[in-house]
């Protein structure tokens, strides 16, 4: 694959972009997707509809802050064992929003996640610190 | 869902109560008479409508302990002060069930305004309840001023905004960037200089209000606009202390001779605004963080407190359900306020390690 690959590009396919080549214009669109996202997660963290009792998470978590995002995966000993981020997410979900839990892939899970992670931009990562 | 107090007071079981309330309680020694007292704190219970008769059963739970607790206090405290943000969304529902869950206290009881009780008549239904919305009042010795210190900029307050439902839901927002700051507001600040001119600067005064009275951070209104004019008219007075709500955590401070406690929430904890790490902010070198919160345990860091003055200083007893108790202590060598324990650089623990 990889011979046929340099071979390829060896009998000089010019007309076709080099797939590592991205523009300027390129990178602003795939920033304004995440924004985008980012910014789907901040809506949800202030609905009072993504769980069943009108709370949100920004009543506890102004700003996502005490989330942690750079601790994860880490040990949750309540759960005993080693957990992604989604599953506190859930875990507050189902018990102070009283709401049903999201599919990790689930874009509402991915747009929360996304929120989470922008607030806490610049952070260091600490996996497993808790 | 909606609450049964019955069934919690079962739960609870007096033994049960008692046997959590820090053992300092039945014996308060005082060395003067006339001014050496104690009252109790409960703030912030964020009683919050769902629809018809339900509330979120996880707040209505924090405020009925706290009242429960209250009531089994020995000697029985001289009177009970609600710090603010009784309802969520200021409704009349949210106030009624509210108040309803305070009238079991079987004390004398003084309330504060919060903005959740505030931005959606501007106070009117909370002022049927609880009457002014600041005033002061003397006791064994020590003047008392409750503020409302929630106010903001009349263009916020009055132009900004279709409707009240939608002003009470921007002010609601801890981290709204469309908040506004809180205000004493000049009428106030104007009643409050006239009130404390009557009063002798050697008179122990206590200032209770809702918002901190000093900036610590204005992203959460851990603020107060006017805070250094309101410092000044304390600044001349021996021992001036100040109580507040608003901040869901620990903190307390001294600036002059003015000594600062915050109460806790009987609803949730707050993070420390430092753990917010896109802006700067002032969390009072002096405070000793609480322990950190078990998100599964829905109790934690949430609580109420009682206050012995002692000849015009106070010592702060939180009373954290699940949480380590705390004593904040006035110290009369250091002249601040201080945690009895956990003061000392290295006192502290791992779960008062914040980020
Ligand atoms: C009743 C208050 C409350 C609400 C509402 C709430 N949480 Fe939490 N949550 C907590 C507390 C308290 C913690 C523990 C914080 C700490 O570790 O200091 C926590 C922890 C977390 C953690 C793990 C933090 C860590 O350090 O590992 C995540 C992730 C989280 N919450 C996400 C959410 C999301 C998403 C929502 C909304 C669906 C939400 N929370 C709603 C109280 C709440
Ligand atoms: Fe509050
Ligand atoms: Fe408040």
């Amino acid at each position: 694959m990889k011979k046929l690959f340099l071979l390829l590009l060896g009998c000089g396919f010019s007309t076709i972009a080099i797939t590592d080549e991205f523009t300027q214009q390129d990178v602003n669109r795939w920033q304004a997707q995440f924004e985008q996202v980012a910014s789907e997660g901040r809506a949800l963290w202030i609905s009072a509809d993504l769980g069943k009792n009108g709370v949100a998470c920004a009543q506890c978590h102004p700003n996502a802050a005490d989330t942690h995002p750079e601790t994860y995966p880490k040990f949750q000993k309540q759960l005993g064992r080693v957990v992604q981020i989604w599953e506190m997410i859930n875990w507050c979900i189902r018990n102070p929003l009283e709401g049903n839990v999201l599919a990790a892939d689930d874009p509402d899970m991915i747009a929360l996640q996304a929120y989470i992670y922008k607030e806490r931009r610049g952070v260091a990562l600490e996996p497993g610190k808790h | 869902m909606t609450t049964n107090r019955r069934d919690f007071l079962r739960q609870a079981g007096a033994g049960m109560v008692a046997g959590m309330l820090p053992m300092s309680m039945v014996k308060l020694s005082f060395a003067d008479q006339q001014q050496d007292f104690f009252f109790a704190y409960i703030s912030d219970a964020h009683i919050q409508h769902i629809k018809g008769n339900q509330f979120v059963r996880n707040w209505d739970q924090g405020l009925i302990r706290a009242v429960a607790e209250t009531n089994l206090l020995e000697p029985k405290p001289d009177f009970v002060v609600f710090g603010g943000d009784l309802a969520q969304l200021g409704t009349k529902p949210e106030l009624d069930h509210g108040a309803e869950i305070l009238s079991g206290l079987k004390y004398k009881t003084y309330a504060v305004m919060g903005e959740h009780d505030y931005y959606l008549d501007l106070g009117d239904y909370w002022s049927e309840l609880y009457g002014d919305q600041y005033y002061s009042f003397d006791h064994k010795g020590v003047h008392f001023i409750v503020l409302n210190s929630i106010l903001t900029y009349d263009d916020w307050t009055f132009e900004r905004w279709p409707t009240a439902e939608q002003r009470m839901l921007e002010m609601a927002g801890l981290d709204n960037p469309n908040g506004s700051p809180f205000m004493v507001g000049d009428k106030q600040l104007k009643w409050l200089e006239n009130d404390l001119s009557k009063v002798k600067k050697s008179t122990p005064v206590v200032v209770l209000s809702h918002s901190p009275l000093q900036k610590i951070y204005r992203g959460w209104n851990f603020w107060t606009e006017e805070a250094e004019q309101v410092q000044k008219l304390l600044k001349p007075f021996k021992s001036a202390n100040v109580i507040y709500g608003h901040v869901h955590q620990i903190q307390y401070n001294q600036i002059d001779n003015i000594a600062f406690t915050s109460v806790m929430a009987t609803a949730w904890p707050w993070p420390y605004p430092a753990s917010y790490a896109q802006a700067e902010s002032h969390l009072p070198m002096l405070t000793v963080p609480i322990n950190r919160a078990d998100p599964f345990n829905e109790r934690d860091a949430t609580g109420w407190q009682f206050i012995n003055m002692h000849s015009g200083r106070m010592d702060m007893h939180f009373n954290l359900y699940d949480n380590a108790n705390r004593t904040v202590a006035f110290n009369r060598e250091r002249n601040r306020p201080e945690d009895i324990k956990y003061q000392p650089q290295s006192h502290r623990i791992p779960p008062q390690q914040h980020y």
